[in-house]
């Protein structure tokens, strides 16, 4: 069986800077997979190589099994599509939350928007009265559940996710985690998760790989991560600092 | 206190923070722009000047009391002071400078606006393209830039309307050309903030061309301090048109162009002062006007300064 994602060999250069290190994994489809490290370890730039944004030095990228085309043509943005870190910067200052829907469809040439725009606003929890908000109007949680509803108006098979909850505070980092967690379940989809927060990762994900430097240190399952089954010492180190703060 | 209670109902109806429709969305987001516009009483000023000088241009024919062009009798009408008959007096031809400042206000405003019509697009499209495209396509597009702004304005205008021939019309030309390279370094200044956001990745990620980006992301985004800079720079495309009418080179006579009448009075200017102070007021007060507005729009249109 041909995974749905699989990464080999990736390297990144910027300048002399090695970004991302000779970083392979595959995900399955309809599974989900977790991109750990801390900041600056290059598991962001690995999901912008994916779709295009940062420039791939060496190695390859299969989807379904086949090498993408670079530039990314339009139907792989149908294919995969990308939730980013930060709510605030990635909805267009000037525009309603009816606008920025509208864009993914006007883009692609998908009729029905009216029926679809208010069908992806309920899907994720938003109602009637936030559609014609501009996104001053809206708070961080409410931004990101525009963002996702935006991702999956294209119907993607695969969501990458960059970081999608750590702007968010505590309470509505759950909400926003539950909402993708049911997105998947309901519609079988296949998700790249980066996040620096191991607890967010073993409780999105199956499978994890864990990044230094740019430079894949560990792979394992949300399982063996939950029972202590740690290769690395850098890992162990990962997974002391997300408890640390918990009291004994 | 009925009547009370409908202004309360629409500005509810503008201010609203969950908008039904996209129309409520707008509509609401001008009136907020316009209530922050109306707190600033100099911007307010400068606003009722230049709708006063719309009006004037518009109803000249029912203000001026005199035909601009022809003047009266020659041997007891000339450079006659100011009086009930003649508000400004009369100029050297025996016209009435009142009906002449009154008409010369069309040519302004027609100056004005059809700089700015042929300007600001250009200007526009240059930076957005330059600032997003980047490589060599901004080198070009910036050097030809660099080419423009390395020449004083009004040299390069003299330039001009000395190859096309005078007249109002090549001088607009002439203006036009002159005056967008700034607006195209300011374009290309927003579109290289812009350019790098999340929001735009993120319409990138949708599949959008290039040209859809620029078109529909970052034009709209770059036309606000677009505008402010226009509005600032209209006080100068009206002392540049002043300029090369004081010249000659402008408007023709018998043409009622501020400058040219200016020049026409500066040769009796101690003696009979009227004619050449008319139209020189005429071109601080506009030119006042349009930049306590330009100052006004950039405390509204901002985008740095608001939360927007």
């Amino acid at each position: 069986m041909t995974d749905a994602l699989a990464v080999n060999n990736l390297t990144i250069y910027f300048e002399d800077f090695a970004a991302v290190d000779d970083v392979s994994f595959n995900v399955s489809a309809g599974s989900s997979f977790g991109l750990v490290g801390e900041s600056g370890s290059g598991k962001s730039t690995v999901l912008r190589a994916i779709v295009g944004l940062a420039p791939s030095s060496g190695g390859e990228i299969l989807l379904d099994g086949k090498p993408l085309a670079t530039p990314r043509s339009k139907a792989f943005y149908r294919h995969v599509q990308m939730v980013f870190q930060d709510p605030y910067g990635s909805l267009h200052p000037r525009q309603t939350v009816d606008r920025t829907l509208a864009e993914p469809l006007a883009i692609h040439g998908i009729g029905d928007g009216e029926r679809r725009i208010a069908r992806a606003l309920d899907e994720v929890g938003l109602g009637k009265g936030f559609r014609f908000r501009y996104p001053h109007q809206l708070s961080g949680g409410q931004r990101q559940r525009v963002a996702i509803a935006r991702a999956l108006l294209l119907e993607p098979k695969v969501l990458l996710l960059d970081e999608p909850t750590s702007a968010l505070d505590a309470s509505v980092q759950a909400e926003v985690l539950n909402l993708l967690e049911q997105l998947r379940r309901e519609r079988q989809l296949t998700y790249v998760l980066v996040s620096h927060d191991l607890a967010v990762v073993t409780h999105m994900c199956e499978r994890l790989l864990v990044m230094q430097k740019g430079q894949a240190v560990e792979e394992l399952s949300a399982q063996a991560l939950a029972a202590r089954q740690i290769g690395t010492a850098y890992t162990r180190d990962l997974m002391a600092a997300s408890t640390g703060f918990k009291r004994e | 206190m009925t009547d009370m209670a409908q202004p309360q109902h629409w500005r509810a109806w503008l201010l609203s923070d969950r908008p039904a429709s996209r129309r409520q969305a707008r509509l609401g987001r001008a009136y907020a722009g316009w209530q922050r516009f109306t707190t600033n009483k100099l911007a307010m000023v400068g606003l009722a000047i230049v709708l006063g000088l719309v009006l004037v241009a518009a109803f000249a024919n029912v203000i001026a009391p005199y035909s601009p062009v022809e003047g009266g009798d020659l041997r007891t009408e000339r450079l006659l002071p100011p009086s009930a008959a003649h508000l400004f007096g009369t100029d050297d031809q025996a016209r009435d400078i009142f009906s002449r400042v009154v008409y010369g206000s069309r040519i302004t405003l027609f100056v004005v606006v059809l700089v700015a019509i042929i300007a600001a697009p250009i200007g526009l499209v240059v930076g957005t393209v330059a600032g997003y495209a980047g490589g060599y396509l901004d080198a070009i597009l910036m050097r030809i830039t660099d080419i423009f702004l390395a020449f004083p304005k009004l040299i390069l205008a003299l330039a001009f309307v000395a190859a096309l021939g005078p007249g109002i019309e090549n001088a607009v030309i002439a203006i036009a050309i002159t005056s967008w390279p700034p607006y195209a370094r300011i374009a290309r200044a927003e579109t290289l903030t812009i350019r790098s956001s999340e929001y735009i990745s993120a319409v990138k990620l949708m599949g959008a061309s290039p040209w859809r980006i620029v078109l529909r992301h970052i034009m709209p985004l770059c036309v606000s301090s677009l505008i402010i800079r226009v509005t600032l720079d209209m006080a100068g495309i009206i002392l540049t048109a002043a300029g090369l009418g004081f010249l000659g080179l402008g408007a023709q006579p018998p043409l009622p162009e501020w400058g040219a009448m200016i020049a026409s009075g500066r040769r009796f200017v101690l003696d009979q002062w009227w004619v050449a102070a008319a139209p020189g007021a005429a071109i601080f007060i506009v030119s006042l006007g349009f930049n306590l507005l330009g100052d006004g729009l950039r405390d509204t249109l901002d985008p740095k300064a608001s939360d927007q």
